[in-house]
């Protein structure tokens, strides 16, 4: 059968406004964890596909993705993740890292970590790269404590339904079929997808986090005015 | 100049990626609903057969289904691809608990790309189906189910009724993608009204995750309903072979073009493409008699386990203890993977098994209506297997033949030293074997520990100890053994017994001692002006300290 090309109609360049969405929990300390992965590897599945191969005359062809379901151990609820183990191990260890600073804040447990995807504009030396955002996912953390077992177990389930409030969240905001950004060129696409990665092909992201204390500020603030206030004698 | 009807050619594509979205729908739906958790592998090279990019298995009895609902139509405006999942109990009470809908509406997107946007944004929504299917509250009701109640699935084209959904219930939207010829909507409408068979009955068994329940004895259902039919259906021994997707010739090979960086063009090579001849139908109507009777529609009892995820069957126990022979022969045999004694429990079933029930058919066309089947029907029973029984005997009879013999945990002595004749209790070996020897063993008769005055020690055999004023305390505590677990004392001169032994009296520390202790509070405030005088002394040093601090 005869190869047909389209010509598409030349695309108007889109205003780069970076899409923001927030999403907000209140787990417990154990749940943290598993939490952060189901969001974060829900909004990933959306981003990710398989890995481009490039041939002659500008043609590619896209691998496969595969899933897996992923049942979470302190909270009643299951997710989907896209098969990459890679992919898990450097969510796993972001996530380990914003788990460990939120417990050792010493503050009541609140923190926020953000999925940024951004694209790579390439500028001419001495400058370096710019990161441009088009989409990020904020994910604001509360962590309460329980008292007994009882407790745990209504948290739970509570947890479980609203996880999935946030993918159903997750999924609408997805659907909206809003700012991509354009399929590259060979030479383009580390400018926009991550390809290190064997099997599949995120676009590139970033993980980031915050955690703040009961006032709002940054932790680090408030230990050099700590610091400052009982040196003031 | 831009086309503004759709060329033959995106016709043709369209047409086809929407009946594969079809079939692909229905298979991530059925799968979510068997019970179990999905895995499929991510591949960088593409097949060609794994359509929309996403690794989801055809279960060739769910394609057929789809296929023969479908009839060779596609989704159209009232003409929707409706995929019902409903619980069934033991007792035979039905209850429909989700409708999936694959509509199409007349909202056109002429400027879409079909080639490429509109597959792409297919692949999306799969991947959104993917996720919705976990966070309905049916998923968690299909990962119990065996026991109590199973969940079924049904495929119809036509119109939706959600009228057996029961009162109140909700909706989700999975998502939409525009295409040319109109809109493609995915959503779930679910039962929330559990009523009349609340959750938590079915949740009474603890979950059982990721292992088919039929592989226990258990014959969850009293009847001889085959719900639970035992062998493993591979298409080979079952009379409908089913044609899987791959063998139908209808193979997509997508390769993505990006010339100049504005222009995506999508080809689609086809290995021999074959039309579908066109089935000009009457709209299915399927007949709702009811709310909690539905047996009289097809519907099919699913659960299937793929060969590709098997599961090996070494890790079942050990079969081999209820084959004929075994003796009790060899007592030091400790049983199978990480047992702790006992018996393992006993497979009913050699291997994981793909349970495709036989399904009821139903084919409204003709417009029949069938009698509603009674919840036993008897056209079902040819599936029920008894080869469990064949294959494993009377499992109860050998039990009492059986004699395991479990030598206790942290043995370190070779096995035939081992005498005692029932050796169930940990720490058996430790038991005295051999009294003639203990009257030479340190650890039974110590040497005399060095005689220390501690105050602490008086205080506590001040009373009711006899005759302890030396604090000996060997008079307060008999021992006739010791043996401390965990030691090998036959191998270091002196080991923890020992040790214990001799460091059992140990002097008493010196800021403990009552001397310090009676230092009077008095005393302690004298001292103060003393330390605070040092401190003024220095407070030049101490403030350019906290200078550098800040």
């Amino acid at each position: 059968p005869p190869r047909t090309h389209h010509r598409a109609p030349p695309a108007a360049v889109p205003a780069m406004n970076c899409r923001a969405e927030v999403l907000e929990v209140s787990v417990e300390g154990r749940q943290v964890e598993e939490a952060m992965l189901a969001v974060l590897h829900t909004v990933l599945l959306h981003r990710s596909t398989g890995k481009f191969h490039y041939k002659k005359e500008g043609t590619y062809s896209i691998g496969t993705v595969g899933t897996q379901d992923v049942d979470c151990d302190f909270i009643d609820f299951a997710y989907v993740r896209v098969s990459s183990e890679e992919l898990d191990r450097a969510l796993r260890k972001a996530v380990g890292e914003f788990k460990d600073a939120l417990r050792n804040s010493g503050s009541d447990g609140m923190g926020q970590i953000s999925l940024e995807f951004y694209q790579k504009k390439k500028s001419r030396w001495p400058f370096s790269d710019e990161c441009i955002p088009w989409e990020v996912w904020t994910i604001k953390v509360n962590v309460v404590n329980l008292a007994n077992e009882q407790e745990r177990q209504i948290c739970r389930e509570k947890v479980g339904e609203k996880l999935c409030e946030k993918i159903i969240n997750i999924v609408e905001v997805m659907n909206r079929h809003e700012y991509l950004p354009k399929m590259p060129t060979q030479s383009e696409v580390d400018n926009v997808f991550d390809t290190s990665l064997k099997d599949v092909q995120p676009y590139l992201y970033k993980i980031s986090y915050q955690i703040t204390d009961s006032l709002g500020t940054s932790v680090t603030t408030t230990m050099r005015r700590l610091i400052k206030d009982t040196l003031a004698l | 100049a831009m086309d503004t009807d759709l060329s033959s050619q995106d016709r043709k594509d369209l047409d086809k990626f929407i009946k594969f979205f079809a079939l692909k729908t229905v298979q991530v739906i059925v799968q979510a609903r068997l019970g179990e958790k999905i895995c499929t592998r991510s591949s960088s090279s593409p097949t060609g057969s794994d359509w929309f990019n996403l690794a989801i298995k055809d279960i060739p009895e769910v394609t057929h289904e789809a296929k023969k609902a479908l009839a060779g139509q596609l989704p159209a405006v009232g003409r929707s691809m409706c995929v019902e999942i409903s619980l069934k109990t033991s007792e035979g009470d039905s209850m429909e608990l989700e409708i999936w809908c694959l509509e199409m509406n007349e909202k056109c997107d002429k400027e879409i790309k079909v080639s490429y946007t509109v597959y792409n944004r297919l692949s999306l929504l799969l991947k959104s189906l993917l996720a919705i299917t976990r966070v309905t509250p049916a998923y968690r009701l299909s990962r119990k189910q065996g026991h109590e109640y199973v969940i079924l699935y049904r495929i119809y084209f036509g119109e939706v009724q959600l009228s057996g959904l029961g009162e109140g219930f909700q909706t989700v939207r999975v998502g939409t993608v525009g295409t040319p010829v109109g809109t493609i909507t995915l959503s779930c409408a679910y039962r929330i009204n559990l009523a009349f068979m609340s959750t938590r009955q079915f949740e009474r068994t603890p979950p059982i995750m990721g292992i088919i329940i039929d592989h226990f004895v258990d014959r969850p259902y009293p009847s001889s309903s085959p719900m639970h039919p035992c062998n493993y259906r591979a298409g080979e021994d079952n009379g409908a072979v089913y044609p899987s997707v791959e063998d139908s010739q209808e193979v997509c090979t997508t390769s993505f073009s990006t010339s100049p960086p504005s222009q995506c063009v999508f080809t689609v090579t086809k290995a021999h493409f074959q039309t579908p001849p066109p089935v000009v139908t009457d709209t299915l109507k399927v007949p709702v008699m009811g709310l909690a009777f539905s047996h009289q529609l097809s519907s099919s009892r699913l659960s299937y386990q793929p060969a590709a995820l098997g599961v090996g069957s070494a890790d079942m126990g050990c079969p081999l203890l209820f084959a004929g022979g075994l003796n009790a022969a060899h007592p030091h045999q400790l049983i199978g993977p990480g047992k702790d004694g006992g018996v393992p429990p006993i497979p009913s079933q050699p291997a994981h098994g793909a349970q495709a029930d036989q399904e009821r058919m139903c084919t409204p066309l003709d417009g029949v209506h069938y009698p509603a089947a009674t919840p036993s029907s008897s056209e079902d029973t040819e599936t029920v297997s008894n080869s469990s029984e064949g294959k494993c005997g009377s499992p109860h009879d050998l039990l009492e033949t059986i004699f395991i013999r479990k030598v206790g945990a942290f043995v370190n002595k070779p096995i035939n030293q081992v005498t005692m004749a029932n050796l169930d209790i940990p720490f058996a070996m430790f038991a005295p074997k051999n009294v003639e020897l203990e009257d030479n063993d340190p650890m039974v008769n110590p040497p005399d520990s060095p005689e220390t005055e501690s105050p602490l020690q008086g205080s506590l055999h001040s009373e009711g100890s006899s005759g302890s004023s030396t604090g000996n305390t060997h008079d307060d505590f008999v021992m006739i053994d010791f043996k401390p677990a965990f030691s090998k004392d036959d191998i270091l001169p002196m080991d923890l017994g020992t040790f214990y032994r001799e460091f059992q009296n140990p002097p008493q520390l010196s800021s403990l001692s009552i001397d310090i202790g009676a230092q009077s509070m008095a005393e302690d405030l004298d001292s103060l002006p003393e330390k605070l005088a040092v401190h003024e002394k220095n407070v030049k040093e101490f403030d350019a300290f906290v200078e550098t601090l800040q």
